[in-house]
């Protein structure tokens, strides 16, 4: 019977999002009344959709296998969050948490665009609604997650072991909440190509969406390849498989976009740009979510590739990106040019950086979609790897890495790049000096890596140039420079953490690309080798039961130069309901720096073991983290929070 | 060709245990310049029955297979560059995960140099159409404004 209600309300979602949608594009000028039916229709499709899924939840924690998606992707053993989180484990669940984000983003505009304009507030919904329409339409017909199974069986199939991790509860949630919040930006394009308004103000509207979309992307993308990096196994953090490339796609396009909305916020410039931006970034999340599930790409990431509904997918896909491009073109030529700047300025030092992120787009877009179209035209099947991948990205982003710290430092309109130069002196040398240092007692040959170090250096401390000037650090007393920083808006402060966070992850990139040492050996229990600094002894070996599966675990005793000693796991694990196996990896964390262990399969009695000790590497998601709290704090920025709405209040008031 | 391909493979496969991990002990050759090399190419082939691994970090029969073969090669004297035409010739172009620059991969290696280059274009020349228009038109007050800001702009303390 709950199945049958969710079910229901889904259908019922998806009738009231198609009336939006056709009401709100049929209706927009008509002010209030349009306005306020399709606001209650966004919180409807919002409930409903919600109902739909506790369904779906309730269904899976009972192990309910009536319902074919709990048979296919549950079972009674496995631990309750695993259940949970099996709901979007699979295509069907997942499209439904999908569709849950975007009416909850939705809803969001319903209740805080209260003091949009009418028409604006409208248009952006009747397109969230008209999304909506399109997504519960293709779940309902082609990838329904409410079928049941008559008679019963009596025991579901397992979930993929890979998946039985804590990742998934969290891994897919962020990464869709970043994926669909960049259609609120989408939706903001369109209503302003179709109204032909769009100014300033509509940068700020925008802009919080931006943030919010990219700092869960952000940490989506980094909890992503931290799951892949200790559950695969092999060490690795960032393939550029095709899956991941689908989302750092509109990573880098959500990045250009927030930089270029602030020179059209503060500068009414770039607006032809941020429009087609925000169109771009929504088109890739698109494709970043439906390509993998059309079954024409393939990657480790294939739990719902079925060709039979590839053709809806990549029509749905056709009709909203070419639709959008379309009206683009149409459109464009109503939207005027901006404010005037000179080359050398803050909104010249943002068009650069947004130069170097849309060709770093393009390259990750062609690389990941070239194998495919030679195939197709020339029935030539190439690789396109992650040698390629890290070529080209490095080129791209190694001038912007150079100019990155200048930006913040250069005045709006027209700048003195001399003046910036002098500024940032002191954090060249002290980023020189340490490249230097480091690279010499490391004792590196010839080698890119002390140039990536710099470069790190370079920017993490660059980052907190812009405070130094500022706050007038060294120049007046100590205690008025802390009041001065303390009064910066949070914006000045978001900016050099994000910033600094490029800096700490190039930084964890370069140190543990070069420096990382690998040992492959036979072990045996009793046994002793070293690595690094640390000397590893093989304890004993034994079977484990577990919730849902036995694993064989080795037991390691890791010693430091500092006598200190800890214990590692790693363990073989054999699934009870399907019988596959997986291999946990055991990790220790010193410091920054982090020890991987793997443990082979036992041949005649000996153990092959892979050991790695990989320097900073946790500095790569640590600059993530850096970067996501960035743009949590900007958005608690004042001006962008309360100032602005209430602003744009007071004017719609005063006009009606 | 493919008997021949057949054979290796089956010698291989008949030669190689039961192996759960990527490279493991004894595959490690002695010389430690040309294992070193043999590394470097591994990183770089890929493994033909696996979702996007290189054979260096899989470990599957196959992936073990053509490392051996890597070694085997390198081992026989051949250079990088003959090694991966060996196996480019028996497996194919997919075999490489960094593509070749050849005729039909010359738009994906082009890619990035002309989206940068186009983008430069399109920036450089919207930077001298907004250029002229702007000296002779400024009105009184906007040429006030103007030198207010210049001198905002000199203090170094504005802000």
């Amino acid at each position: 019977m709950p199945i049958e209600l969710g079910h229901f309300a889904l259908i019922l979602a998806f009738a009231i999002a198609s009336v939006a949608a056709i009401g709100g594009f049929t209706f927009w000028r008509s002010g209030e009344r349009i306005a306020q039916f399709v606001s209650q229709a966004a919180l409807l499709q919002f409930v409903l959709t919600a109902v739909a899924f506790v369904a779906l939840i309730q269904a899976f924690i009972v192990s309910d296998f009536s319902l074919a998606l709990a048979a296919n992707n549950s079972n009674p053993v496995i631990p309750l969050l695993f259940k949970i989180s099996g709901v979007w484990g699979n295509h069907e669940g997942s499209m439904l948490l999908w569709i849950l984000i975007l009416v909850g983003f939705g809803a969001m505009v319903a209740v805080f665009g209260k003091n949009l304009p009418r028409d604006l507030l409208t248009l952006v919904l009747a397109m969230q609604a008209l999304l909506t329409a399109a997504f519960t339409g293709f779940t309902i017909f082609t990838s329904n997650p409410f079928w049941r199974l008559s008679p019963a069986p009596l025991q579901g199939s397992d979930l993929n072991p890979v998946l039985q991790d804590v990742g998934l509860a969290i891994h897919p949630p962020l990464l869709y909440v970043g994926y669909v919040g960049f259609s609120i930006c989408f939706s903001f394009a369109i209503a302003a190509l179709i109204s032909g308004r769009i100014d300033g103000a509509w940068a700020r509207w925008v802009r919080p969406w931006a943030i919010l979309s990219w700092l869960f992307l952000t940490l989506g993308i980094a909890m992503g390849s931290y799951w892949a990096y200790y559950e695969l196994g092999w060490g690795g953090w960032w393939f550029w498989d095709p899956v991941e490339n689908a989302s750092f796609m509109p990573w880098l396009a959500g990045t250009a976009l927030l930089h270029s909305a602030l020179v059209m916020e503060k500068r009414n410039a770039l607006k032809v740009w941020t429009v087609f931006l925000s169109i771009i970034t929504f088109s890739l999340s698109l494709l970043g979510t439906f390509l993998v599930r059309s079954g024409i790409l393939t990657s480790v990431h294939t739990f719902a590739s079925d060709p039979t509904r590839g053709l809806v997918i990549l029509s749905l896909l056709a009709l909203f990106i070419g639709g959008a491009f379309l009206l683009f073109a149409l459109r464009v030529s109503s939207l005027r040019l901006g404010g005037l700047f000179a080359p050398v300025s803050r909104e010249g030092a943002l068009i650069l950086n947004n130069l170097f992120l849309a060709t770093a787009t393009g390259a990750v877009l062609v690389g990941t979609l070239y194998p495919l179209v030679l195939d197709a035209l020339a029935g030539v099947s190439i690789s396109v790897g992650p040698p390629f991948f890290n070529l080209t990205f490095a080129v791209l982003m190694s001038p912007l890495l150079i100019v990155l710290p200048f930006g913040p430092l250069l005045a709006w309109k027209r700048a003195d790049v001399v003046a910036a130069a002098q500024r940032l002196i002191a954090v060249a040398a002290l980023a020189i000096f340490l490249a230097v240092l480091i690279s010499a007692l490391s004792g590196v040959t010839i080698s890119m890596a002390p140039i990536g170090l710099l470069l790190g250096f370079w920017v993490a401390f660059g980052a907190f140039a812009e405070l130094v000037e500022r706050g007038r650090i060294g120049r007046i007393p100590p205690m008025d420079s802390v009041r001065r920083l303390a009064g910066l808006p949070r914006t000045t402060w978001a900016t050099a953490i994000a910033h600094f966070g490029v800096g700490v992850t190039v930084l964890g990139i370069v140190a543990t690309s070069a420096w990382e040492t690998e040992l492959v050996t036979t072990l045996n229990p009793g046994e002793t080798t070293t690595l690094a600094d640390y000397t590893i002894a093989f304890d004993s070996f034994g079977p484990v039961n577990g919730a849902g599966f036995t694993a064989e675990v080795g037991t390691f005793t890791v010693t430091s130069t500092d006598h200190s000693t800890r214990q590692m796991q790693a363990a073989r694990r054999t699934y009870l309901a399907s019988g596959s196996q997986t291999t946990e990896a055991a990790i220790q964390t010193y410091g920054f720096s982090q020890l991987y262990l793997q443990l082979g399969e036992a041949v005649n009695g000996t153990h092959v073991v892979r050991l790695w000790h990989k320097p900073y590497i946790t500095l790569i998601w640590i600059g993530a983290l850096f970067m996501a709290f960035a743009g949590a704090l900007s958005l608690t920025d004042r001006r962008l929070r309360v100032g602005v709405p209430k602003r744009a209040a007071r004017q719609t008031s005063g006009a009606a | 060709m493919m008997g021949w391909l057949r054979a290796v493979l089956v010698m291989v496969l008949c030669l190689s245990p039961m192996s759960a991990l990527a490279i493991s002990p004894d595959e490690v050759l002695d010389n430690p310049a040309l294992e070193s090399r043999a590394r470097d190419i591994s990183a770089e082939i890929r493994c033909l029955v696996c979702q996007n691994q290189s054979i260096d970090d899989s470990d599957a029969d196959l992936a073990r297979d053509l490392r051996l073969l890597v070694r085997e090669r390198l081992v026989a004297g051949d250079s990088d560059d003959q090694v991966r035409q060996y196996l480019v010739d028996r497996y194919g172009e997919f075999v490489l995960l960094r593509p070749r620059i050849e005729p039909r991969t010359i738009l994906l290696w082009g890619a990035a140099p002309v989206l940068l280059l186009a983008g430069l274009l399109i920036l450089f020349f919207a930077a001298r159409r907004a250029q002229p228009s702007r000296p002779e038109k400024l009105t009184k007050e906007e040429q006030t404004a103007l030198n207010d800001l210049s001198r905002n702009l000199a203090d170094p303390d504005r802000r």
